[in-house]
C-alpha cells in the first residue's frame, strides 16, 4: 500500500495563501438591490432555484399536469423579472425569531403585570363582554389570514416572494394564539367569562358574517399574490387596522383595560413591516417595464372584489362602536381614517381605490 | 423564613395549563361556509381522522425558546473564530462542505414549503401548530445554513465554491442528486412528498445520519462549527417526526390508504438510502482526516441510527396496522453499504468527475487505506489502486482522472430514479417509459420510475403522483461537449477566468492549480444516449460487460 503523501497544509484560515479567488469572499451569483450585498440577500437569494436560475436540468420531478415544483402561472400577475424582489424587511431566520421572541416577551409581560395588580378585575363590565365576544371573535380573523399565507409561501417564484409571505404567516398566527392566551388568562380572573363566545360570535353573529365572508375569500382564492394582495393592501387597512387601532387601541384603556392596547399593538408593527414588504413587491409588478399594465388591471380587479367584501366586513363591524360604556372614537372617524391608509397605499402603487 | 415560604409562592399567577392552551389555540380553525378552500395540491390518500398533535407548544413558547437556540449558536460561531478554528481545521473536510451546504439550504426550504401542503390536507386544526413551528423551523435551517456557508466563505483558506453555491448547485453533476431529494419533497402527491418521503422517512430516519453522525465527524476534523449549526438544527428535528408521525396514524386509519403507504414507504426508504448514504457517507468516510480505528465507520453508523433505530422500532411497528412492510428493502440497502460497497463507488465516482465539480477533493492516502481495510475487509483490493492513480492525476500535466484511460475506469451510467449513478454496477436494470430506454441503478429504482410514479398503482387510478421529468441524466446536458467548454458553461472558473475551482487537490499554491487548458481537448458523452444509439444486440453485449464490471490498472 503506497500513495504520494500530498503536501501538509500548514492552515485552513483565510489569508494563509494566495491564488486564484483566494480573496473570492463574496457570494457572486447574483446582483444585489444596493451596493453591497446585505445578509438578507446572502441567506435568501437563489435558495429557491428555477430554470431561469440555475436549474441546468430544468424540474425533475413534475405534477402529474406536467408543471414542476414552482410556475410563474401560479398568479395572474406576470414580470419580467420575478427574481427583483427584496424584502424591506430583511428578514431572516435570527431577525425572525428575535423580533418574534421579543414580542412574546412583552405580550407576557404585560399580560402577568396586569394581572399581578388585579386590573383584569377593573375592567369596565360592557368592555368585557366586547373582548370576550369581538375580540375573541377576531382572533378568527387572525387565524384566518396566517393559514392564507401559510398557504401561499408554497407558491411564489422566488424565495424572496415566498420567505416575505411566509414570515408575514407566522406573524399572523403568533398574534391569533396571542389573543387566544390572553383572553383565556384573564378570563380566569373575571367571573362568568365565556371563554368560547368568541367563537360562536365569529361563526354566527350577524355583525362579523361580513368580515368571515372576506376573511373566507382570500383563504379561498387559487392565487398566492391575489391572497398576500387582499391581506396586505385591502384587508388590513380597510378592517384590520380598522377593528385594532381604530377600535381596540383606543377605546380599551377609557373603559379601564391597559391590558389589550400593547397585545394588540404588536400586531400594528407586524403590519407596517408586511405592508412595506407588500408595497414593494407590488410596485415592482406595477411598475413592471413590460407587464405593468396588465398586472395594474389585475390589480384593479383585486380591488375590485375584495374593497367590496372589505367594506361590507367594516361595515358589520359598525354596532361594536356602540357597546362600550365609554365611547372615545366614533366608527365613522375610524373609518375615514382607513379609507384614507388604503388612499394612501394605492396612491403608492399608482392604483384607484374602487367607489362604493 | 419558614422553609417553606418559598418566592414562587408569592409571585405565581394562576396559569393554563399546557395542554388547555393547545386545545384552545387548536379551535382557532372553523369549516369555512362562504367560500371553500381549494385542494390545489391534491393527493390519493383519504384522510378523515384529524390527527393529534403529539407536541402541545404553542408559538409563545416555541419563539423564545428558538431564539436562545439561535444566541447559542451564534455565540459559538463567534467564539470559533476567536479561537482560530480555521487554523486547525482539516481543508479536506471543509472542501466537502462547498457541495453539502449547497445542496441543504434547499431541501430545507422545500420542507417549509410542504407544510402548506400537509396544512390544508390535515383535517381539523390540532396540528396545525406543530406546521406552522415546522414551517418556520426549516425557514430557519435554511437561513441558518446559508449563513453557516457565507461564514465559511469568508474565513476559509479557500472560499471559491462557496463564492458561487446556489448557482454551482443547479447545475453540478453531483448536487443534482441533492435536487431530487429537495423536490421531492414539493412535488407530486401531496401526502406521498411532505409527509411519507418528508416526514415519516428523511426526518425520522435519515437526519440522524444528515445531522447527527456527520457533525461528529465535523469535529474530529477540527470543524466545531457545523456540529454547533446542525445539531441545533436537528433538536427541531423531533417536532418535526412528532408531525409525521400523527399524520401517519390518521392515514393508517383508512384501510384503502396501505397500498398507497405499502408504496410510498417503499420508494421513500429506498431512495432517500440511495441519495443520503451516497452523500453523506461519502462526506463522513472520504472527508474525514481522522483514522480513529475505535470510531464507528458510516455502515456502523447506518446500522444503529437506520436499521436499530429506525428500521426495528418505526418501521416494524407499522404492520400491525395492516402495511406491508418490506424487510428485504432494509436487507437490500445494509448489503448495499457493507458487501457491495455502495458508499466507496460513490466516493469513486464524485472524485472521477472531479473537473465538473466544484470543491476539492483530495486524494486517499496510506493512513486512509489502512483505516478503510480495517472497517472494510476488501476495501484495498477493490480502491486502493484508484486511489493512487488519482493521486498521481492529480498534478497538472497528467490527463485528467474523468478521461485518463490508463486507470481502467468506467464512466457510470446515471439511475433514471435517484439521479445516483448506477455504481454498484451488478445491479444495473432498463426499462421504457414513454418509448425512451433508461437505466436504474437497481430494480426498486426502476420500480419507483416505471411503477410508483405512474397515474394507476396495481391496478388503482393514482391521479395526483408525480412524474420524472426535465433533462434527468446530467451527461446529456453536455453530450458531445468539449470538457473545458462544459466548466466554463457550467460557471465553474475562478474570476481569473482560467483557473478551475474545482482541483483534484489540496495543494494551495498558484502553480499546482489547474485551468481550463489542462482539461481541454476531451469530449463528454452521454452515457444513455450512447446506450440508446446502439443496436439492441450491441445494448446487450455493452450491458453484460457493465455488469460484468471493471478492474483498476495497477498504478506504477
Amino acid at each position: 500500500m503506497t500513495a504520494t503523501q500530498t503536501a501538509p497544509v500548514k492552515s485552513g484560515a483565510a489569508g494563509s495563501a494566495v491564488f486564484a479567488d483566494s480573496d473570492s469572499r463574496k457570494y457572486r451569483y447574483f446582483e444585489p438591490r444596493g451596493k453591497r450585498a446585505t445578509h438578507y440577500e446572502d441567506v435568501t437569494v437563489d435558495v429557491q432555484p428555477d430554470p431561469e436560475r440555475y436549474l441546468l436540468q430544468d424540474w425533475i420531478i413534475s405534477f402529474p399536469n406536467g408543471r414542476g415544483a414552482y410556475s410563474k402561472d401560479n398568479t395572474a400577475a406576470l414580470s419580467s423579472n420575478w427574481h427583483l424582489f427584496r424584502a424591506p424587511d430583511q428578514e431572516w431566520e435570527r431577525t425572525h425569531y428575535q423580533r418574534q421572541s421579543k414580542i412574546e416577551a412583552m405580550v407576557q409581560a404585560v399580560i402577568a403585570n396586569g394581572r399581578k395588580s388585579g386590573a383584569p378585575l377593573h375592567f369596565d363590565k360592557a368592555w368585557v363582554k366586547v373582548l370576550q365576544n369581538h375580540l375573541g371573535a377576531w382572533k378568527h380573523a387572525e387565524f384566518g389570514l396566517g393559514t392564507s399565507l401559510m398557504q401561499a409561501q408554497r407558491y411564489g417564484y422566488t424565495q424572496m416572494i415566498n420567505n416575505a409571505t411566509l414570515t408575514n404567516s407566522s406573524y399572523k398566527l403568533r398574534l391569533a394564539q396571542d389573543i387566544t392566551l390572553y383572553l383565556a388568562e384573564i378570563g380566569m380572573d373575571i367571573g362568568a367569562f365565556d371563554d368560547e363566545a368568541g367563537k360562536r360570535t365569529w361563526l354566527e353573529d350577524v355583525n362579523w358574517q361580513g368580515t368571515r365572508e372576506a376573511v373566507e375569500s382570500i383563504m379561498g382564492s387559487e392565487d398566492y399574490l391575489e391572497q398576500y394582495f387582499a391581506i396586505n393592501i385591502v384587508f388590513e387597512p380597510l378592517v384590520g387596522e380598522l377593528f385594532r387601532s381604530g377600535f381596540l387601541m383606543q377605546v380599551a384603556s377609557p373603559n379601564g383595560d391597559f391590558i389589550t392596547p400593547p397585545v394588540i399593538s404588536a400586531a400594528e408593527a407586524d403590519y407596517e413591516r408586511n405592508l412595506a414588504n407588500a408595497i414593494d413587491l407590488f410596485h415592482l409588478l406595477a411598475h413592471d417595464p413590460e407587464h405593468g399594465a396588465h398586472n395594474k388591471r389585475l390589480f384593479q380587479s383585486w380591488l375590485h372584489k375584495h374593497v367590496a367584501l372589505a367594506n361590507k366586513a367594516s361595515a358589520g363591524l359598525q354596532p361594536i362602536w356602540s357597546q362600550p360604556h365609554s365611547k372615545p372614537v366614533q366608527y365613522s372617524d375610524a373609518r375615514a381614517q382607513s379609507v384614507e391608509r388604503i388612499g394612501k397605499i394605492l396612491g403608492e402603487l399608482g392604483l384607484d381605490l374602487p367607489k362604493e | 423564613m419558614t422553609s417553606t415560604l418559598t418566592l414562587n409562592k408569592i409571585t405565581a399567577q394562576k396559569g393554563i395549563s399546557v395542554a388547555d392552551a393547545a386545545k384552545k389555540i387548536a379551535d382557532l380553525g372553523w369549516n369555512p361556509s362562504y367560500v371553500q378552500e381549494a385542494m390545489t395540491f391534491p393527493t390519493d390518500y383519504k384522510i378523515t381522522k384529524a390527527p393529534k398533535d403529539p407536541m402541545k407548544q404553542v408559538l409563545r413558547s416555541y419563539f423564545p425558546m428558538q431564539e436562545e437556540k439561535d444566541n447559542r449558536v451564534y455565540g459559538a460561531l463567534d467564539a470559533a473564530l476567536r479561537g482560530d478554528m480555521f487554523r486547525n481545521v482539516e481543508p479536506r473536510w471543509v472542501e466537502w462542505m462547498k457541495l453539502f451546504l449547497a445542496i441543504i439550504p434547499f431541501p430545507e426550504i422545500s420542507a417549509a414549503r410542504s407544510m402548506a401542503m400537509v396544512g390544508r390536507l390535515a383535517p381539523g386544526e390540532d396540528l396545525r401548530t406543530g406546521f406552522t413551528m415546522q414551517m418556520v423551523d426549516e425557514f430557519r435551517h435554511s437561513t441558518i445554513q446559508m449563513n453557516l456557508k457565507k461564514w465559511y466563505m469568508e474565513n476559509y483558506i479557500d472560499p471559491a465554491g462557496f463564492d458561487i453555491t446556489e448557482e454551482a448547485f443547479g447545475k453540478c453533476y453531483a448536487t443534482t442528486i441533492g435536487r431530487q431529494f429537495g423536490e421531492g419533497f414539493i412535488t407530486g402527491d401531496a401526502i406521498t412528498s411532505a409527509n411519507v418521503y418528508l416526514t415519516v422517512v428523511a426526518e425520522t430516519a435519515f437526519t440522524n445520519t444528515l445531522f447527527v453522525a456527520m457533525p461528529s465527524e465535523a469535529a474530529r476534523n477540527g470543524d466545531y462549527a457545523l456540529p454547533t449549526v446542525f445539531l441545533s438544527v436537528q433538536s427541531d428535528e423531533s417536532r418535526h417526526v412528532g408531525n409525521g408521525h400523527s399524520m401517519l396514524m390518521s392515514m393508517l386509519k383508512e384501510p384503502e390508504n396501505h397500498l398507497l403507504l405499502e408504496r410510498d414507504m417503499r420508494y421513500a426508504f429506498w431512495q432517500n438510502h440511495a441519495i443520503v448514504d451516497a452523500a453523506i457517507g461519502t462526506f463522513i468516510e472520504y472527508g474525514t482526516t481522522n483514522r480513529d480505528k475505535n470510531k464507528e465507520s458510516y455502515a456502523e453508523m447506518w446500522h444503529r441510527w437506520i436499521f436499530e433505530d429506525y428500521y426495528r422500532t418505526y418501521m416494524l411497528p407499522l404492520e400491525k396496522y395492516g402495511i406491508k412492510i418490506h424487510h428485504d428493502d432494509v436487507q437490500a440497502a445494509w448489503k448495499r453499504i457493507t458487501e457491495k460497497h455502495y458508499v466507496h463507488k460513490i466516493a469513486q465516482f464524485f472524485s472521477v468527475g472531479w473537473p465538473v465539480n466544484f470543491w476539492r477533493i483530495e486524494a486517499q492516502t496510506d493512513k486512509d487505506f489502512e483505516w478503510f481495510e480495517h472497517k472494510y475487509p476488501g476495501w484495498y483490493a477493490q480502491f486502493g489502486e484508484y486511489w493512487k492513480w488519482y493521486d498521481k492525476l492529480s498534478h497538472r500535466g497528467q490527463t485528467n482522472m474523468l478521461f485518463n484511460p490508463d486507470t481502467g475506469y468506467v464512466y457510470p451510467h446515471r439511475c433514471w430514479s435517484s439521479m445516483v449513478p448506477c455504481v454498484v454496477r451488478e445491479d444495473i436494470v432498463t426499462d421504457t417509459i414513454d418509448g425512451k430506454l433508461h437505466t436504474f441503478a437497481h430494480e426498486l429504482d426502476r420500480w419507483t420510475a416505471v411503477e410508483a410514479f405512474a397515474s394507476e398503482y396495481q391496478g388503482r387510478p393514482t391521479p395526483a403522483m408525480g412524474r420524472f421529468s426535465g433533462r434527468r441524466e446530467w451527461e446529456s446536458c453536455y453530450h458531445d461537449w468539449d470538457l473545458a467548454d462544459a466548466i466554463q458553461d457550467l460557471g465553474f472558473v475562478r474570476t481569473d477566468g482560467k483557473t478551475l475551482v474545482p482541483q483534484p487537490h489540496l495543494r494551495f499554491e498558484e502553480k499546482e492549480m489547474w485551468t481550463l487548458d489542462d482539461v481541454r481537448g476531451h469530449t463528454i458523452k452521454s452515457p444513455l444516449i450512447t446506450l440508446r444509439e446502439m443496436s439492441p444486440e450491441q445494448r446487450e453485449t455493452h450491458l453484460a460487460a457493465y455488469r460484468a464490471g471493471f478492474t483498476i490498472n495497477p498504478c506504477n
